[in-house]
């Protein structure tokens, strides 16, 4: 034993009555309802049962998961790279705009006659500039995240009109490789490349963000700006590296969104930003950031998804999908707030 | 030289004649100090006399606009707080030194996270050892939390505080700054603080500790140092001054 020993410092709870019997499972349930996603999962899978018997079974039928999940990856990549960011402390509303601005460039790429992969590599990397810059202007300048990514909201939509010229061009089928990106896959053709895709990102990004000590990285600059700074760690690139990875996974949900459609739009992914923000809070991210999951923004995202398919299914005047969006937004957060108090109130002792 | 008789002289960190500008507010006009090994200097001065200034630029937050900063004999230029750590300087801020939404062992180790394999600096977090440190070092500084997994917002203020001690301890800090460590605590906390700063120099360990409060600095520091407008103004061994003294200067 060293020295300090003697010093004691803090409280010390070893002295408090311990709970033998009941103290695991109350430690089990304090650790599940501290959970960010919890709301969102209870959501989702009361949803599924209502519009399961709503639709007489049609919900969860094979044709229909297929139309589910086959859209999906869409929006659920973006709602990805807006998780991470906004754990990050960051917002991105320009991610609409990037939706449609990759795919339009690499459309006029290839209209002059460049090849499928460099057309995209070079719509990626435009995607990372814009990344880039949303990270950089905000750093440099100090400005909110909220206002320099409203500006480039702005100039990247513009931009996709004006190099569209006015007319979507459409891509040539031959160019490019459908397989690897929206043919059906798997067994009874149930699932798109891209939903492989789309998992095998989630899931690295998912990955990235709770087992490295990038993701605690993240999380110590959004959760708490002045401890990162003094722990030395470079928040300045952790936070462009996530503008980076969010603009990066807009883009490309895009160039997925084309490739399923034949031509890019110009309007493509117009409220795609509220909508990823929207996935991200209802999947239990704090808009303060520090919390959060990527699970939940991709249950978030799927649950607007089960929502705008279930309505229809059920029957219900589509017109209602956004009411339902907003009043699920709300009933989230205040659902995850409710529990995190919860979890807070479980005592537990040792 | 502005050591303090009867102190010997064999400082881990000196600092000669350094000078901060803050948007045209001269904020350190000329300090210049010694730091001698082992030894608690308690720092103390009105909001703005630029002790937060002093120690952020030995903290690694700031670079001086002049002059120089020495750590055991060599010139040092710090570009950052993580060069600081590595040369063995860690600070305790009075609020800012740890993320409420993360657990305690993710907190201890943020920029100094054991990975295992890792690409560009990018690596897998060793959890397991993570984990057993953090249990390790919290019962270094004898504090007892129900588990390393814990999320900081839960502890109370002087829990914090310990964590953020056993922190720096288990880095195997040389000089321990801290910032205002008893600010919002409870009067049993702070006995216990300074009862741990009383202990550092037994331990190989040389503090600077800040604080508003004469009584905390008087009871566990071997030195004060006072400062006003940028400047020391009083710099005296505990036993040779008194309270009445420190604040007529100030």
């Amino acid at each position: 034993m060293n020295r300090w020993v003697k010093t004691s410092l803090g409280v010390d709870d070893r002295n408090q009555p311990r709970i033998r019997g009941g103290a695991l499972v109350k430690r089990l349930m304090k650790s599940f309802a501290q959970k960010p996603e919890l709301a969102a999962v209870l959501l989702l899978s009361l949803l599924v049962l209502v519009f399961q018997i709503r639709s007489q079974g049609v919900f969860l039928s094979g044709a229909n998961l297929r139309g589910i999940l086959g859209l999906l990856p869409e929006t659920a990549l973006v709602a990805v790279g807006v998780t991470l960011l906004m754990i990050c402390g960051e917002f991105d509303l320009s991610v609409g705009s990037v939706f449609a601005l990759m795919p339009m460039a690499m459309a006029v790429l290839m209209g002059h006659g460049w090849p499928f992969l460099p057309a995209a590599a070079a719509g990626l990397g435009l995607c990372a500039a814009i990344g880039f810059l949303n990270g950089w202007l905000t750093i440099r300048f100090a400005i909110p995240s909220f206002i320099t990514t409203l500006g480039t909201m702005f100039m990247a939509r513009s931009l996709t009109v004006v190099i569209s010229g006015g007319f979507p061009p459409r891509l040539d089928f031959e160019a490019i490789p459908e397989h690897l990106f929206v043919a059906f896959v798997g067994p009874g053709g149930v699932l798109r490349a891209s939903f492989l895709w789309f998992v095998a990102i989630a899931t690295s990004i998912g990955f990235l963000l709770a087992k490295t000590n990038f993701g605690n990285w993240v999380r110590a600059t959004g959760g708490f700006l002045p401890a990162a700074r003094a722990t030395g760690i470079p928040t300045d690139l952790v936070k462009i590296a996530c503008f980076v990875i969010c603009s990066v996974l807009a883009g490309f949900a895009g160039m997925i969104q084309v490739l399923r459609v034949g031509s890019p739009l110009p309007s493509m992914g117009e409220g795609l930003e509220l909508a990823a923000v929207a996935a991200a809070v209802i999947g239990g991210t704090a808009l303060t950031g520090g919390i959060g999951s990527i699970l939940g923004g991709v249950i978030g995202a799927t649950l607007i998804r089960v929502i705008d398919n279930g309505l229809v299914l059920s029957r219900v005047d589509s017109n209602w999908f956004k009411f339902a969006i907003g009043a699920l937004t709300v009933l989230a957060v205040v659902g995850n707030a409710w529990l995190r108090r919860r979890a807070r109130a479980i005592k537990v002792d040792e | 030289m502005d050591v303090a008789p009867g102190i010997p002289v064999d400082p881990v960190i000196s600092v000669r004649n350094l000078h901060k500008w803050f948007a045209g507010v001269h904020a350190l006009r000329g300090v210049s100090l010694d730091f001698a090994r082992n030894r608690a200097v308690g720092l103390v001065g009105d909001n703005g006399a630029g002790k937060s200034t002093l120690i952020s630029i030995l903290a690694g937050l700031y670079s001086p606009d002049e002059g120089e900063v020495y750590v055991e004999g060599r010139p040092v230029r710090m570009r950052g707080p993580r060069d600081a750590m590595e040369l063995g300087i860690e600070t305790i801020y009075q609020y800012d030194s740890l993320v409420p939404s993360m657990s305690i062992a993710r907190n201890l180790f943020i920029g100094r996270e054991p990975v295992r394999a890792s690409l560009f600096g990018v690596g897998i977090l060793d959890e397991r050892r993570m984990r057993s440190e953090t249990v390790a070092a919290l019962s270094a500084v004898d504090l007892h939390l129900r588990s390393p997994d814990a999320v900081v917002a839960e502890l109370s203020g002087g829990q914090r505080q310990g964590v953020a001690i056993a922190r720096a301890m288990h880095f195997k800090s040389k000089v321990l700054i801290l910032d205002e460590p008893t600010n919002h605590l409870s009067v049993k906390e702070t006995n216990k603080v300074i009862d741990f700063v009383r202990s550092l120099g037994g331990q190989g360990v040389t503090s600077i500790f800040v604080s508003h409060n004469m009584h905390h600095v008087f009871a566990c520091c071997d030195r004060v140092v006072a400062m006003a407008h940028g400047r020391v103004v009083l710099d005296r061994n505990i036993g040779e001054t008194s309270i009445e003294e420190v604040y007529d200067v100030l």
